[in-house]
């Protein structure tokens, strides 16, 4: 097992601490030096251990500030960390910036030659390339003007194409995979799905969801520079969107509390899904809700997510002509989707209460979940039920 | 298929062992290291170079002949004034190849050493974002500063074809341990001010005026045996001799200015010039190292700290 897949990255006890200077200059420094610290420091990692098979494919996610992008560069080798170390092997490329190293007065062609080297290329190597990434680009008539007079989008564009022609056993992705128009940016995603098939490592960076759950067979989590979780893309990201739902309440909290004393005005008790045996396709949602102080309008908004965090669908009461209650105390109340034919996984149920102007009173992200289960025929996100049919003896 | 190119591609890595990154090694057993990745990049290295060449020229019509304007300004403005007008030029036979000489010396470590201070904050994007040898930003800029170094050479010796000076003597051995004292020097301080500039911004200013202090401190528009007379081969002709720049432009001159040993009984360098040269290149060789391995003690931080 360990010549199938041999560790590409190991992480070894990895701290960072930032100290940020507030005084630049000399002048400054001189001014200060009598003062005991003019410095803050804070930790950006805390002593992170991770070891990456060759060929998988790892999520790093987490809020901003979580160091996420500071540990791509560790690995990278563009920071190096304060304590610990990080053992490589093989060919990495980081694609940390499109387009690092181009200078806007060279023409395409000479800022294609100097990317590649800088990505580790040698000049025979991109000669090969050369008509690859070229055609990779789709700008082939611009190729020897020089880029300053390029659109954002060509930039980007053949700064990535050059990048993914690098032949890379380790890709270092950050937040760049979204670039250039629709047919391009499939463009990408096809490559990075070759990248894969080829047993290259891909670590990325990213903020979307859909697109870590997507492309990633492993999440690492990070909060606040030490690792929360790491391994199935799935709870990762339901741990990632926790934490991002505590950052939420705990901000709203913050923002209400001086004012409302705490308690929303509507606030969600309990949900619950409910598969119903006889019709696997009836879902049912159960809501209680406490009511504390009624204002003049009050609903619920429900949406169903995949545990990757695809949206699928999303509703509210105030598209329907339904009448709610509204009066003090605790009210149930059910939502039936008859017919709701998703394909086999988890699923996720968000709930907010709030108002017609837009005010939420209370949100719970993933209040309840429920699980499809297996399809007959097929799989996918929707779950269709074809029939076959065969026409005989046409030319009997 | 895939899957035989992705057991492939495992099986290579395989072979391959594990080598750390980022641990910062000792101060004198990295160096090795430092200098297997700095070679590995030299490919890199010639394309940085001729970028800055290309990019510096760029859309501009005299393109690279704009590399000799300013040291000819400048020699015709030390030939007229100091020259001329303030009679240098009766005592220095062929004051114009004199100055000119010194000059391309000079314009040499002068431009290795600012454009090198400046070097690492002006790729910051590249520094930040991609892992690479830091030093061949600096040394990028030496690269640069040899090139129009060579334009002015090859100028320079036209113009002693033309005048009947070419210094065909066994004094133009000097010529090459004074480029060498010349480059080492320059290429250690834009190594070790390109890393500490990162730090302290002051340093580019810093430079900046102290090349105009060096400038005076060596004997370009004024020969040795000005300072020789003045200070009659006491203790501070000696610390003045001490500046390695000032013993590379006396070895230019000694080898390239025919005049200052056929027409001139003045003592226009040490006559142990060369045995300091060579002094000078050993130490050299030293000093860049040093300077090499602070810059790769600093250079760790480079990526947070532009």
């Amino acid at each position: 097992m360990t010549t199938l897949h041999p560790t590409i990255v190991s992480v070894q006890g990895v701290s960072k601490r930032f100290v940020m200077h507030k005084d630049k200059s000399i002048k400054e420094r001189l001014v200060n030096a009598a003062k005991p610290k003019h410095a803050d420091e804070f930790w950006a990692l805390r002593d992170i251990d991770i070891d990456v098979e060759a060929g998988s494919t790892v999520g790093l996610v987490g809020h901003n500030g979580s160091g996420k992008s500071t540990l791509l560069k560790v690995v990278g080798g563009i920071i190096q960390p304060t304590t610990g170390h990080v053992l490589r092997r093989g060919r990495m490329a980081a694609l940390l910036e499109l387009g690092a190293g181009f200078h806007p007065d060279l023409t395409g062609r000479e800022n294609v030659y100097l990317n590649a080297a800088i990505l580790g290329l040698s000049r025979s190597e991109t000669e090969r390339h050369f008509d690859a990434i070229i055609g990779f680009s789709g700008i082939e008539d611009f190729i020897d003007t020089q880029v300053k007079f390029y659109s954002s989008g060509m930039y980007v564009r053949l700064a990535f194409s050059v990048a993914v022609h690098v032949d890379p056993d380790l890709l270092l992705v950050d937040e760049v995979l979204a670039v250039g128009d629709e047919p391009f940016q499939r463009k990408c995603m096809d490559k990075i799905a070759e990248f894969q098939s080829e047993g290259r490592t891909i670590i990325l960076v990213s903020h979307s969801a859909e697109q870590v759950g997507a492309l990633c067979d492993r999440v690492v989590v990070l909060h606040a520079g030490e690792i929360q979780h790491d391994g199935d893309p799935a709870n990762g990201l339901r741990i990632l969107r926790a934490g991002y739902e505590a950052d939420r309440k705990q901000s709203v909290v913050a923002e209400t509390e001086p004012t409302a004393g705490g308690v929303p005005e509507y606030y969600l008790r309990a949900a619950e899904t409910v598969i119903s045996n006889s019709a696997r396709d009836e879902v049912t949602i159960q809501l209680e809700v406490e009511i504390n102080d009624p204002q003049p309008s009050w609903g619920v908004g429900l949406s169903i997510e995949t545990s990757l965090g695809m949206k699928l669908y999303s509703m509210t009461t105030f598209e329907s002509s339904v009448a709610l209650p509204n009066t003090r105390g605790r009210h149930r109340l059910s939502v039936v989707i008859p017919d709701l034919r998703l394909g086999a996984g988890q699923y996720l149920v968000n709930v907010g209460l709030g108002d017609q102007a837009g005010r939420t009173f209370h949100r719970v992200a993933g209040a309840t979940s429920f699980e499809s289960p297996r399809d007959d025929v097929g799989h996918g996100l929707i779950r269709l039920s074809p029939r076959f049919q065969v026409s005989e003896g046409l030319h009997g | 298929m895939a899957g035989s190119i992705s057991s492939e591609r495992a099986r290579s890595l395989a072979a391959q062992p594990l080598e750390a990154f980022g641990r910062s090694e000792g101060f004198v057993r990295g160096t090795t290291q430092s200098y297997r990745a700095i070679w590995a990049q030299r490919g890199l290295l010639s394309l940085l170079v001729k970028r800055e060449l290309r990019a510096r020229y760029k859309n501009s019509a005299l393109g690279i002949l704009w590399s000799l304007v300013r040291p000819l300004a400048q020699l015709l403005i030390y030939y007229f004034a100091i020259g001329q007008i303030l009679g240098v030029a009766r005592s220095i036979p062929n004051f114009a190849i004199f100055v000119f000489v010194g000059l391309t010396a000079w314009t040499l470590f002068t431009e290795i050493v600012s454009s090198g201070t400046s070097s690492i904050i002006s790729n910051s994007g590249l520094v930040k974002k991609v892992y690479l040898p830091r030093e061949i930003f600096p040394l990028s800029s030496v690269g640069s500063a040899l090139f129009s170094f060579l334009v002015q050479f090859v100028i320079l010796i036209g113009a002693t074809l033309v005048l009947g000076q070419f210094p065909w003597t066994a004094n133009l051995a000097t010529a090459v341990p004074a480029f060498l004292v010349i480059l080492l020097y320059g290429t250690g301080l834009a190594i070790l001010l390109g890393g500490l500039n990162v730090y302290f911004r002051d340093l580019e200013h810093l430079v900046e005026v102290a090349l105009v202090v060096l400038f005076w401190a060596s004997p370009i528009v004024y020969s040795f045996s000005y300072v020789h007379k003045f200070l009659q081969g006491g203790i501070i002709e000696q610390i003045y001799l001490l500046n390695p720049i000032t013993l590379g432009v006396l070895g230019m001159q000694k080898a390239f200015w025919l005049s200052g040993s056929r027409d001139s009984t003045a003592l226009n360098w040490p006559t142990d010039i060369d045995l300091r040269l060579w002094i000078a290149l050993a130490v050299g060789i030293v000093f860049v190292w040093l300077c090499q391995r602070v810059f790769s003690r600093v250079q760790g931080d480079f990526a947070q700290e532009l």
